[in-house]
């Protein structure tokens, strides 16, 4: 499988009156045609800020990207000039947010705002414009097409408004879409709707997607490789039958028993004890040490690196390390 | 204080809330019906689950409950007393029986308050007794939800969010409630963190006896932790039964959909099962749809569901509000 997305290396920090956080450090993946790579990992785990950073969409200051590379289609995006980084977003790479409602704006109509993507990337007149957002509503399953782009964000409810965004990241056919948490503001059975819509379009236009959530339930049922990230690091990679069945890391480990609510009936949960470190104060040596009940001395010393446990199983932690080898 | 009969500590009976919707002069008075009849009985030291997504009227029927907004109908019955139609004043001495535990713990505490005024302040309101006795009490109460006593001096911004919710979870202990109402006590926190919450509030249900009205919309959560399980749609309870008996199976067309579409964190099971995908959003509780309030999304709907609405009846070992729930081969399977 060819590679959509590149990334090597990358590396976000933030300059702060409370000193200068990493918030991405060493972060390398990719992401083949028509693949969906699931990131994931808690608050503060620096997912959001990675997906922002591959459209260079990091705010300077106080953010910068500090280090790394990010070739998409071959194309190195942090070398890009302004005019042609514009082309790549929202044409080629399409993102869309956990929040509808601030994605859209409130004063334009949704023909206005779908068709002002179409305006920018497939330079359509007026009238093909109007046709192609009524065509893409239909597609997304918004009933009442033609009615339904005549109107404005607030007269629609969260379920449609997911739904005309993902129109708008359509519209110009994204070899890359990335989805910030897509359907953690919806109900569920909405999010049925809106993960079974992602997945039929994939099918239909071959793009890859970039799941970025918390909810382990969604990267089950959506993603075939999945990234676990912890404070800012990535900590373990592999494809989502061996994240779920056969966790590597102390973290990845706890995070899946701690969410196992129906099969500890009437049991205790596990839990994983104490909370992310703040990034003010990181934890020397490994990050998760100090909530790990596995770790070692060293642990506590030096940062792992990451090292293939078994082919395609990047793990960074020492224990991991030592039981496989 | 008496108790309850069989062991029930509150009784929702018949709850009724309209909200008022703005209206032109010339045009019909408008009503959001946020509840239409919800009836239960919490046992002590029950957990019964409220679920249902965003608008089922879950939250506004924790309003009614502890009485933050007065029912349009209907009564509740707090260990034996009717609270609907008690005064202020009265009731201020009754709410000691009956806490809330809310879903921010960044906006439910005092900003400006230390954590030993906040988790002191219930005490203080109900119990005429010394500051160092209270102080006592306030560090006895932290220790009981894992905060060191040492925290009583600290303020909310200095603590985490799972820290956070387990001071309101001591705030709630601190007056030794029979009733905590948890509204989606757990769902604005880490997944890591949420198990510890959860581990705590069955420790303190154990050990003190205390009921639960658990209200969420995270459906594996729910399955975990309580005993019976009433799912809401647009206002009413559509069924109710104990959860090892909604495991094994579920009777109404809706809480089929809700339990199917919920995301489940095993990548083979997920594989196997059917989901039922419901067409369309919930409708809006402004003139709910007449009849079978569900019809409107229900892949199984027929002609008598929009002609008469169905009342909750017993089947079997459950409620079901569905005219055709526990006839054989009903749902049948979607093609």
């Amino acid at each position: 499988m060819s590679a959509v997305l590149e990334v090597a290396d990358l590396a976000v920090r933030f300059r702060t009156t409370r000193g200068t956080v990493n918030a991405v450090d060493g972060l390398s993946f990719a992401i083949g045609e028509g693949e969906t790579v699931a990131l994931v990992g808690e608050s503060g785990s620096g997912k959001s800020t990675a997906a922002l950073a591959l459209l260079r969409l990091i705010a300077d200051p106080p953010g910068r990207i500090a280090a790394g590379r990010i070739l998409f289609e071959g194309r190195d995006i942090l070398a890009l000039r302004e005019e042609e980084l514009r082309e790549v977003r929202g044409g080629r790479i399409a993102m869309i947010f956990q929040d509808p409602m601030m994605a859209l704006n409130p004063v334009y109509t949704i023909e206005r705002q779908i068709g002002e993507v179409l305006a920018l990337h497939a330079g359509m007149g007026r009238e093909a414009r109007a046709k192609e957002v009524v065509e893409l509503l239909r597609l997304v399953g918004v009933p009442a097409p033609a009615e339904r782009a005549k109107q404005y964000p607030h007269n629609l409810s969260g379920g449609m408004r997911q739904r005309v965004m993902i129109a708008m990241a359509l519209a110009c056919k994204p070899k890359l879409l990335i989805a910030d948490e897509p359907t953690t503001a919806l109900d569920v059975t909405v999010q049925a709707q809106v993960l079974d819509l992602i997945q039929s379009l994939k099918d239909r236009f071959g793009m890859a997607v970039l799941l970025i959530t918390h909810d382990l339930g969604v990267v089950a049922e959506t993603a075939h490789r999945v990234i676990v990230m912890y404070a800012g690091r990535k900590v373990e990679e592999g494809t989502t039958a061996q994240i779920f069945k056969d966790p590597r890391h102390p973290y990845t480990q706890g995070l899946l028993e701690a969410a196992k609510w129906e099969e500890v009936e009437g049991a205790m949960l596990r839990e994983i004890p104490g909370a992310v470190p703040s990034p003010f104060d990181m934890p020397k040596g490994c990050a998760f040490s100090p909530r790990c009940g596995a770790a070692l001395p060293r642990c506590r010393e030096s940062v792992p690196p990451l090292v293939e446990v078994a082919p395609g199983r990047p793990v960074a932690c020492f224990v991991a390390q030592e039981r496989a080898s | 204080m008496s108790g309850g009969r069989g062991g029930v500590v509150l009784e929702a009976v018949d709850l009724v809330k309209h909200f008022p919707v703005k209206h032109g002069l010339f045009q019909p008075a408008r009503h959001v019906h946020a509840l239409d009849g919800v009836s239960f009985a919490l046992k002590r030291g029950e957990t019964l689950a409220i679920v249902g997504e965003s608008g089922c009227g879950k939250s506004t029927l924790a309003k009614c409950l502890m009485r933050l907004t007065e029912p349009t109908g209907g009564r509740v019955v707090l260990l034996g007393d009717d609270i609907t139609h008690l005064g202020q004043g009265a009731l201020r001495g009754l709410r000691r029986h009956m806490q809330i535990v809310f879903q921010d713990p960044y906006a439910s505490l005092n900003p400006r308050w230390s954590i030993g005024s906040i988790v002191g302040d219930p005490i203080r309101l109900h119990e005429k007794v010394p500051a160092a006795e209270r102080r006592r009490r306030v560090a006895e109460l932290l220790e009981t939800v894992g905060l060191d006593p040492g925290f009583a001096d600290r303020h909310p911004h200095e603590l985490s969010g799972g820290q956070r919710q387990r001071v309101a979870i001591a705030r709630a202990l601190a007056v030794n409630p029979s009733v905590i109402i948890c509204d989606e006590p757990v769902s604005a926190l880490d997944v890591s963190i949420q198990a510890q919450v959860i581990n705590l509030l069955k420790r303190l249900q154990a050990k003190l006896g205390i009921a639960y009205l658990f209200i969420s919309h995270n459906l594996a959560l729910v399955e975990h932790i309580s005993d019976r399980i009433a799912v809401m749609y647009l206002g009413q309870v559509v069924e109710l039964a104990d959860t090892r008996s909604m495991r094994r199976e579920l009777l109404h067309p809706y809480s089929k959909a809700l339990f199917s579409a919920a995301p489940v964190a095993d990548p083979d099971a997920s594989a196997r099962r059917t989901r039922i995908i419901l067409a369309g959003d919930v409708p809006s509780p402004v003139d709910p749809p007449g009849g079978c309030r569900f019809r409107t999304r229900c892949p199984w709907k027929q002609a008598r569901c929009a002609d008469e609405s169905p009342a909750l009846r017993a089947v079997g070992d459950r409620l079901v509000r569905c005219h055709f729930a526990g006839e054989p081969g009903f749902p049948a399977p979607l093609s």
